[in-house]
């Protein structure tokens, strides 16, 4: 019961910190702001690769191998797409 | 915490793994700081992308993974995301998104799926309800997400669908969905009940987007990135996880502030583009009634002309103009203007484009600079002191009826005031309606001329005449 007070406190004050930051974010960079967040919601790779573990049965270790799949995809792309994105906006200083 | 983890024991042996997760949650929240500006906001992403690194190799450092199938993975992913940035036009980045935000959902469904599947027998009480949100808010997500995607692409029907008593159906089947989440609480090491909620929840995630279309896709996208990072967070509450907490909270709540301020751009409710429809009224106007003798064509020598002694020339553009590819020609035009001694500026209404901001990419990527994009609000109270107001692909956005008119289907709905502007340019290919489907007074006032063509090609001729003066 203690450890999940302590990740609600935790999601909670997440919140309150991404509606404080995010509402600074001017709608000109809305797009970008879409395709970061899309790729730091890529963050479950790291929950992903714990799950490919040696003693993981092959049903998960495959399961395991389609989450870091799709997770990449989202940290990689979205980044990459986010970057190229913003040089766009960056260029005409 | 190690009351009821479900992690293997070397993970929690290494508890400074958490003080890694904690710098990269840290870089994360600073990355999202760096885009409150143009000028931070590459360095932002960087950080961000740094604070993945930092927090995947943290995950390397855990001891008995399978490191030749996580590089593999790795590798497959980074090949098909890398290629898929560099390819993808920016006029087809709501599909991009819309897909991106499904493989978020399906990870976390997968990552919940392993969990059961290996531990179920042992988990507590807390990681299995969050398997359970995990498995039916991930799914929802990747199945939502793949019709955002097939309506954007138009490889579906874009329109909203409708069949009778779909209320009803979808709160049987959301039902349905939670009953398997609990069944999943009660039987832990039952597979089948974990994918009976996916199978339930996938056919939600379907229901609930195909009734949506046309001009509300923008909120469906905003919202369905706000799943994405709920369902991360989800997956955080089963592993224990701070930097999946932290951060799926963080996309969580930068789609629900997106979807907010779509919603505020349409002056309509949340529940309202979910589960309404808006479609002509009965108070509206038929066309004829409306632009009957009244509508005013005109030329581009004619554009030109009024254009040559104009001091403040606004451009107001709408997705058309995108599809047309009509903005570097635009950027063209008003490069001529701007030799002239013409102040060239953009008014951008907040649902212009297929997402948040997506209007502002597309003129980014014809090299307009970022300073001559005005918000709606900003440039509002100066409409009345512009020469030339040019409507380029937009409509409803710039529809009186919704400022005037009460009965409007629109009414209500913010606009920006161009038929404040001494002389009004509508470049359009026919009188034909917008996404609301009704007809625009402003194509038929006393300051309004229609330029009618494709949008690039009557730019161009526009240009033309601009550099014979």
């Amino acid at each position: 019961m203690e450890g999940l007070i302590l990740l609600l406190t935790i999601f909670a004050l997440a919140v309150f910190v991404g509606f404080e930051i995010i509402t600074k974010v001017p709608p000109t960079l809305h797009t970008p702001l879409m395709s970061g967040s899309n790729a730091i919601s890529g963050i479950t790779i790291t929950g992903a690769i714990l799950a490919v573990h040696v003693s993981s049965s092959p049903m998960v270790l495959w399961i395991g191998f389609g989450a870091i799949v799709l997770a990449t995809i989202n940290v990689v792309g979205g980044f990459l797409v986010t970057n190229r994105m913003l040089a766009m906006f960056k260029r005409k200083d | 915490m190690e009351t009821h983890s479900v992690l293997p024991e070397f993970f929690l042996e290494l508890g400074w793994i958490n003080l890694a997760y904690l710098v990269a949650s840290i870089l994360f929240i600073l990355g999202i700081k760096g885009l409150t500006h143009p000028r931070t906001a590459v360095r932002g992403n960087a950080l961000g992308a740094l604070g993945m690194l930092v927090a995947v190799v943290a995950t390397f450092l855990a001891k008995g993974l399978a490191f030749p199938y996580i590089l593999a993975a790795i590798a497959v992913g980074s090949l098909i995301g890398a290629v898929a940035a560099a390819r993808v036009p920016m006029t087809a980045m709501p599909e991009m998104v819309a897909l991106f935000n499904g493989f978020g959902g399906a990870a976390s469904t997968l990552v919940a799926a392993s969990v059961i599947l290996e531990n179920g027998s042992h988990l507590t009480m807390q990681p299995l309800v969050a398997t359970g949100a995990s498995g039916l808010i991930g799914t929802v997500t990747l199945t939502g997400s793949v019709i955002a995607y097939l309506k954007l692409a138009e490889k579906m029907k874009s329109g909203a669908i409708h069949f009778p008593a779909q209320q009803a159906f979808n709160a049987l089947v959301a039902l349905v969905a939670v009953a398997c989440g609990v069944w999943v609480v009660m039987q832990p090491d039952n597979a089948t009940a974990y994918w009976a909620l996916c199978v339930v929840s996938g056919l939600l995630g379907v229901l609930l987007t195909i009734p949506i279309g046309g001009a509300d896709m923008p909120v469906v996208i905003a919202l369905l990135n706000s799943y994405s990072g709920l369902a991360a967070a989800a997956t955080g509450f089963v592993l224990d996880n701070n930097v999946l907490i932290i951060s799926g909270s963080l996309v969580g709540a930068s789609g629900i502030i997106l979807t907010s301020i779509m919603c505020k751009a349409m002056n309509r409710s949340l529940t309202n583009v979910l589960f309404g429809t808006l479609g002509p009224t009965a108070g509206s106007a038929t066309a004829d009634e409306v632009y009957g003798g009244k509508v005013k064509a005109t030329s581009p020598d004619e554009v030109a002309m009024l254009m040559d002694g104009a001091q403040r020339v606004v451009v107001v553009p709408g997705y058309g103009m995108a599809v047309a590819q009509a903005q570097h020609v635009v950027r063209d035009m008003a490069n001529v203007l701007e030799a002239h001694g013409t102040q060239v500026e953009y008014a951008i209404h907040p649902v212009a484009g297929r997402m948040p901001g997506h209007m502002n990419v597309l003129l980014a990527e014809a090299d307009v600079p970022y300073d001559k994009l005005i918000e709606m609000d900003a440039i509002n109270p100066t409409m009345g002191t512009v020469d030339v107001c040019m409507v380029i692909g937009a409509n409803d956005v710039v529809n009186p009826d919704a400022r005037e008119n009460p009965q409007s289907p629109i009414a209500g709905m913010p606009i920006i005031d161009v038929d404040k502007a001494r002389t009004v340019i509508v470049v359009k290919r026919s009188l034909s309606p917008g996404f609301a489907g009704i007809p625009n007074p402003l194509f038929a006032a006393d300051n309004t001329l229609m330029l009618f063509g494709d949008g690039k090609k009557a730019i161009q001729d526009l240009v033309a005449a601009l550099k014979e003066q």
